[in-house]
């Protein structure tokens, strides 16, 4: 009830002003003139208590809904009497300190509790009432019956809990998922170090990337780092498809541009009409513990170069040359080898840490680009695998929202002289 | 230092008066102590925080499992005091606080100076002759008025976020954001506070007690306040001519008025 609203019931009527077209301030008062009976007979329920809760005046339609007599409430009971336990204690802990932190709230769903026990849903909106010096005088609660929207935002509350439920499902069957196509704990060639990491970029979708780490029959290792097209179940699909081929083809020949070809021959017969394809590079190590070395035969389909990092400090690519893998009929892949000496670190990695676009890119299309991992390799050398793999799990962090693609890293080092 | 971003630590007051911790209960933040805070600190360096999972507590700092118990809360508080070297506080705990404090004095008596329990309820639940003023199916029905008010909750945030242009006069973030919690975090919190029964840890108090507690109040009735009084030797109880459950809100000088001369007699 505003100040407009007092105007007094008996006072100058339509038409009284003299005017004949009835104002917008009169007209309605005709059909309307008795704020006494507005106020008993409202719609909703009105309330005035005094500040510490106790009830100074409430009108008919609230005493209905309750079943008390006036008498009964006014100078007798609080507020928070008419309440349910649960809402006595809300009412205590977040409605009435919010009220007199803001002078006003609303909105709030809380249950009265009828002279017969029973329970009634209601939406309580109070505004406090203050004196001609701004001092708090009253609160004024207007009260509507809530039950159908309660129980619609009922219903609406355990269709979210159940979204919430799937929601978690969906999650934990994704990480089951990306977990069974990545190796559960990566092995380490005897006298050498090895880390991995890998990001999904996101919770509720398999990413495409993937890596491995082998041992083969006679003391040399497998090992692959690859990329799938796309993202999500078909991209699962294929990424176990392109896994399992190559770990069985470099098993059966531990030649990796052979079995690059086989999984190049897989794909474009499974998946040519869907465009499925990856890129990868692929190798067979040779660990010479006696020299703290390895050698390392490397074929690459499409896939980023790797990355040396010496024992001396210098930081170059490894050139390789080959066709993406499931694109063409008849691709050919080349061996290179590598020879790492002690100290030295071989990283492969998925483009998802070159192509990210980071705060601070200096390049101009905001990539991360391989220029700056080259330098920020070239201040991480001469390091091992477990130290470049930190450090670029915590570049890759500072990458934040720009970081928006599957990354996977592994690294491969020599141990120092 | 970790524990000033966990729990949203602010200092108040003067540097070289006693120190005094305020510690709010279920519901709100810090800024509940807001009225009594400039009287305390006319004496007192005053140590504000929020609890984690109320305020502005790093919410990175939730665990669901570690917060659905007391003791993890009193945990915070002992961190609290270790790290910013506080010198043997006086630690005001309001409701739910209250048994923090307690809980955290016990473990470390020499830690503190004293203990002002505001509305304390060691036991929210009725138990045999103990009443508690609540039964199981009250604490359900809280719950539910928790998650009722979900939804309300979120879509309110946005004014917060927006800044409230059409409304200056409540546009300050505070106003907004009081009050305002994660209903997760405010489920376990409510959990937490309402369903554990403290009254075995009362006897164990060694440090000086003020038991502060409202004419009328709908949580913790007078009857309450004069088992905890009962049940810590030495206390003393001082009954305050307001009403409801936040004397710092509704008796704000009788309040800091109460804290301050129970601290001028033990210190003097």
């Amino acid at each position: 009830m505003t100040a407009t609203g007092g105007r007094d019931p008996h006072g100058p009527g339509p038409g009284d002003d003299g005017s004949a077209r009835p104002s917008a301030a009169g007209f309605p008062a005709l059909l309307e003139d008795d704020l006494e009976d507005l106020y008993e007979n409202a719609p909703c329920g009105n309330l005035s208590t005094l500040l510490d809760g106790t009830i100074a005046k409430i009108n008919g339609t609230l005493l209905a809904w309750l079943g008390y007599r006036r008498e009964e409430l006014v100078g007798r009971r609080r507020f928070s009497d008419l309440l349910t336990g649960g809402g006595r204690i809300y009412h205590e802990t977040h409605f009435a300190p919010m009220l007199a932190m803001r002078g006003e709230i609303g909105g709030v769903a809380l249950d009265l509790r009828t002279k017969d026990g029973v329970r009634m849903p209601v939406l309580v909106t109070s505004v406090v009432k203050a004196g001609s010096e701004g001092q708090p005088q009253l609160i004024r609660t207007a009260i509507f019956d809530a039950a159908m929207r309660r129980s619609y935002e009922r219903e609406l509350l355990s269709a979210r809990k159940a979204a919430e439920r799937e929601d978690e499902r969906l999650r934990q069957l994704v990480s089951k998922l990306q977990r069974s196509l990545l190796p559960a704990v990566l092995q380490t060639p005897p006298g050498l170090d090895s880390a991995a990491y890998y990001r999904a970029a996101s919770t509720d979708e398999v990413g495409g990337d993937f890596y491995d780490l082998f041992p083969l029959e006679d003391g040399r290792w497998g090992f692959f780092l690859g990329d799938v097209s796309g993202k999500g179940v078909e991209a699962a699909a294929v990424t176990a498809l392109a896994r399992y081929t190559l770990r069985a083809a470099t098993v059966y020949n531990p030649d990796p541009a052979a079995a690059l070809q086989n999984l190049n021959t897989v794909l474009w017969q499974e998946y040519r009409q869907d465009a499925r394809y990856c890129t990868v590079v692929s190798g067979i190590l040779t660990p010479t513990p006696a020299v703290n070395a390895f050698t390392a035969v490397i074929a690459s389909g499409g896939h980023p170069e790797p990355l040396l990092l010496r024992g001396d400090g210098s930081v170059h690519y490894h050139p390789t040359k080959g066709r993406i893998v499931g694109a063409f009929p008849n691709s050919r892949y080349t061996n290179t080898t590598v020879v790492a000496n002690p100290g030295d670190t071989l990283l492969l990695y998925s483009d998802g840490l070159t192509e990210a676009r980071p705060p601070s890119s200096e390049t101009a299309d905001g990539r991360y680009g391989t220029a700056a991992l080259a330098r920020f390799a070239h201040s991480l050398a001469p390091t091992n695998a477990t130290t470049a793999v930190a450090a670029v799990t915590e570049l890759l962090r500072t990458f934040g929202a720009g970081l928006s693609d599957d990354t996977a890293i592994l690294a491969i080092s020599a141990p120092p002289a | 230092m970790r524990v000033w971003d966990r729990n949203n630590v602010m200092l108040a007051g003067r540097e070289d008066g006693p120190t005094v911790v305020l510690a709010h209960g279920f519901g709100c933040d810090q800024h509940m102590w807001r009225h009594v805070v400039s009287e305390i600190g006319q004496w007192a360096q005053v140590v504000l925080f929020d609890h984690v999972g109320s305020g502005k507590a790093d919410p990175a700092a939730w665990d669901a499992d570690r917060y659905a118990s007391l003791d993890g809360y009193a945990d915070d508080v002992l961190s609290i005091c270790r790290d910013l070297d506080l010198q043997q506080p006086i630690f005001v705990g309001h409701s739910v606080s209250s048994s923090i404090g307690v809980l955290a004095a016990n473990r470390e008596p020499d830690r503190f100076s004293a203990l002002v329990l505001v509305t304390p309820s060691p036991c929210y639940i009725d138990d045999g002759d103990y009443r508690g003023g609540f039964t199981r199916e009250d604490i359900d029905d809280l719950l539910e008025s928790l998650d009722s008010n979900y939804l309300g909750w979120s879509s309110s945030m946005a004014p917060l976020i927006m800044g409230n242009p059409e409304r200056p006069e409540l546009g300050d973030e505070l106003t907004a954001s009081f009050c305002r919690t994660d209903p997760a975090m405010a489920q376990v919190f409510a959990r937490t506070t309402f369903l554990s029964d403290n009254r075995a840890d009362l006897a164990a108090v060694s440090v000086p007690t003020l038991v502060l507690q409202c004419a009328q109040d709908a949580i913790a009735p007078p009857e309450v306040g004069a088992f905890v009084h009962a049940q810590i030797a030495g206390s003393q109880l001082v009954t305050l001519d307001a009403t409801g459950h936040c004397p710092q809100l509704s008796a704000p000088e009788a309040t800091a008025a109460a804290i301050t001369s129970f601290v001028r007699a033990a210190y003097r």
